[in-house]
């Protein structure tokens, strides 16, 4: 029986080895389609707008009405340790939970296994401070960007969650949490731009050919936005609509984002 | 090239051209973009990403007077920024919005604004590109959406083939539209008051004794925030107005760093004749209540400006005397010409 059992465990390694021989050969040379999927949850719960009932770090119940957010300059780190980073053009999204078309980052990048992936919670100072004419898409003031954007004291809101709470005790219990800052233009500003950077290892590396398309699926709890390193109290701050206040939930929500799985 | 050279030319095709049609129509002026004031220094304005053409300013000056910008289609920018008041909201302290809302602010001219390397009372904007969105979509002001302005724009019967002839197609983006009004922003250029010709040295404009004593008061005592030739340097300070019910804390609610609480940005000084009220929230009326604010009223709120409280006395004495040489200079500040500017009008 022993004899068996390691008989089969090196017939295992070897099967896997060889495997691993055939594996396919990725060539850097071809771009392939990656998706980084943003999978908005509470806890143990899908986020489901308007109807869900939360608890946050603070024991207060809450819905949620709106959660937006922008993730931008995406970078990935291959077995190798080379980082590609997607061209700046094409790096920028706008997750509305409310829209299931803008759940997934859809990035190319060249074939390649990869380990890690890192992004920007947020819009970069630098293209913060571009000229409107290289502010499109997800960036455009009179598009996607209306309500994610401070006209008063120029800036993109990065991070924005609006809902409901029977612990406030005015305003018919609504919250606005928007959290934004992206350093100033001239004098320092409040700067509340986040870098994530996630191993993928433990839960499943990407395989990125050309053949497939792969995607990393990653869990987002609001819950952690709320708690963590400061646990905010929607009886003590309501609204939040400009930078310094908004510190600590940028703080907290640094480890909102996980890597759930990744299917390849 | 030299001017002779150019007259002859246009003569030349003028010629040719009367001969062919055998009328004398007279050519009508060119159409001249931005110009830097000679005894103006460069301007801060990025002209290289927006070129001032006939066509994109002209748009923006239609832009600027349309109604549509606002969410009942009421109120354009032309109905808080008066051209016959330098583009300010005259005889309101503070402005009067859509729904008669009122902000807290009063609106400064629309004036020289190509030297301003930060806009509104806070320095909250720091691209004029930018800037129309403030307005727009604040709920005391327009209360409109941009993309509403946009879809209303685009539906019009004009719109598309003025912003076509601008910008070579219908499409109505969000950067055609705000540079163009960028584009007649910057052209609201004021450089034709009597300071202006003495400096330039054109005719023999002087300055009269009083305003020459005057001048030179200014450049001692206010110059350094005021400073010659725009009579500003562009920064944030608090010059000891009292603090308000309002509370307004400037430039501490752009960057929340308490050193910056009660600063707001140095106004110019000209264009005051047209100008009043004065002061962030339009608090005093007359120049006469300017003046005796810094000799008698300054107060000593927090960051108040160290220039105020030298000698470990608040403001700045003035004798009677003083004064009257300084209002005599100010007014050499008004440019006339500016509020009757048949290209920037309505
Ligand atoms: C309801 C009145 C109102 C309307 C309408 C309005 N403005 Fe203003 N504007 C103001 C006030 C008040 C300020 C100063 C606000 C502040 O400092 O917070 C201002 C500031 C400005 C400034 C900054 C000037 C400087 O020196 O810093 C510019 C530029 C400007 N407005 C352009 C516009 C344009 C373009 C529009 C139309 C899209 C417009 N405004 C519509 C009242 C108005
Ligand atoms: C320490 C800098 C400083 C000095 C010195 C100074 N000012 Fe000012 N001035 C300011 C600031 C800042 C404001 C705007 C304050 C506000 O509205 O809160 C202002 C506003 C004004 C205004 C109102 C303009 C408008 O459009 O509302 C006038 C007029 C004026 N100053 C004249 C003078 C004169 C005359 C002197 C010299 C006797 C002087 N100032 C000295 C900083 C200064």
């Amino acid at each position: 029986m022993k004899k068996f059992l390691s008989i089969a465990v090196l017939s295992t390694i070897l099967l896997s080895s060889c495997k691993k021989d055939s594996t396919p050969e990725y060539d850097p040379n071809v771009k392939a389609d990656l998706s980084v999927e943003f999978d908005n949850i509470a806890g143990t719960a899908d986020l489901q707008l308007n109807t869900g009932n939360y608890t946050n770090a603070a024991g207060e119940s809450f819905k949620v009405t709106k959660l937006k957010y922008y993730v931008s300059n995406f970078k990935l780190t291959n077995a190798n340790g080379t980082v590609y980073t997607v061209p700046q053009n094409d790096s920028y999204f706008l997750i509305d939970e409310s829209d299931p078309a803008t759940h997934e980052a859809e990035l190319s990048v060249p074939e390649g296994e990869y380990t890690s992936v890192s992004f920007v919670l947020g819009v970069d100072s630098l293209r913060n401070t571009m000229d409107v004419s290289q502010r499109t898409g997800v960036l455009d003031v009179s598009g996607a960007a209306a309500d994610m954007y401070w006209s008063w004291n120029s800036g993109y809101i990065f991070f924005k969650m609006d809902g409901t709470s029977p612990s406030i005790p005015a305003m018919g219990g609504v919250f606005q949490y928007h959290v934004g800052g992206f350093g100033g233009y001239s004098s320092p500003q409040p700067n509340n731009l986040k870098t994530i950077t996630l191993d993928l290892t433990a839960r499943g590396t990407p395989k990125v050919k050309a053949s497939k398309s792969t995607n990393i699926h990653l869990m987002v709890d609001i819950l952690k936005a709320l708690g963590g390193t400061t646990t905010m109290s929607f009886a003590t701050i309501a609204m939040i609509h400009s930078a310094a206040p908004g510190t600590p939930v940028a703080n907290n929500y640094t480890n909102m984002i996980r890597h759930d799985h990744t299917e390849n | 090239m030299n001017r002779k050279y150019w007259l002859f030319i246009i003569f030349f095709l003028a010629g040719i051209y009367a001969c062919q049609k055998e009328v004398t129509d007279t050519i009508p002026a060119p159409f001249v973009g931005f110009q830097k004031p000679t005894n103006f220094p460069e301007p801060v304005y990025h002209f290289n990403t927006n070129t001032v053409t006939k066509d994109g300013f002209e748009l923006g000056r239609k832009l600027f007077y349309e109604t549509m910008l606002s969410a009942n289609n009421t109120i354009s920018c032309g109905s808080c920024h008066i051209q016959t008041a330098a583009f300010t909201h005259h005889g309101h302290t503070v402005s009067h919005g859509i729904f008669d809302r009122m902000g807290t602010r009063n609106s400064p001219p629309i004036m020289n604004l190509a030297w301003n390397s930060s806009f509104m009372w806070d320095g909250g904007i720091a691209d004029l590109d930018l800037q129309a969105v403030a307005p727009i979509t604040n709920h005391l002001e327009m209360d409109e959406t941009m993309p509403n302005v946009l879809n209303k724009l685009r539906s019009s019967p004009q719109y598309p083939a003025l912003f076509k002839k601008a910008y070579g197609s219908e499409d109505i983006t969000t950067t055609a539209f705000l540079k163009s009004l960028s584009q007649f922003m910057a052209m609201c250029v004021s450089s034709n008051s009597k300071y202006d010709s003495v400096m330039r040295h054109q005719g023999n404009a002087t300055f009269t004794a009083d305003e020459l004593a005057g001048r030179e008061l200014v450049k001692q005592k206010c110059g350094n925030c005021h400073q010659e030739p725009l009579f500003t340097d562009n920064s944030f300070r608090n010059n000891g107005l009292a603090i308000s019910m309002v509370n307004d804390e400037g430039r501490y609610l752009v960057t929340q760093n308490s050193a910056d609480r009660y600063r707001f940005k140095v106004p110019s000084l000209r264009n005051l004749a047209y100008t009043a009220p004065y002061m962030h929230d339009g608090r005093l009326l007359t120049l006469s209540a300017v003046l005796d604010h810094y000799t008698t009223q300054v107060q000593n709120t927090p960051n108040l400006d160290p220039l105020l409280q030298q000698n470990s006395t608040l403001g700045i004495p003035l004798t009677a005397e003083e004064k009257t040489r300084i209002t005599a200079f100010l007014n050499t500040l008004n440019d006339r010409s500016f509020l009757f500017d048949k290209r920037l009008s309505d």
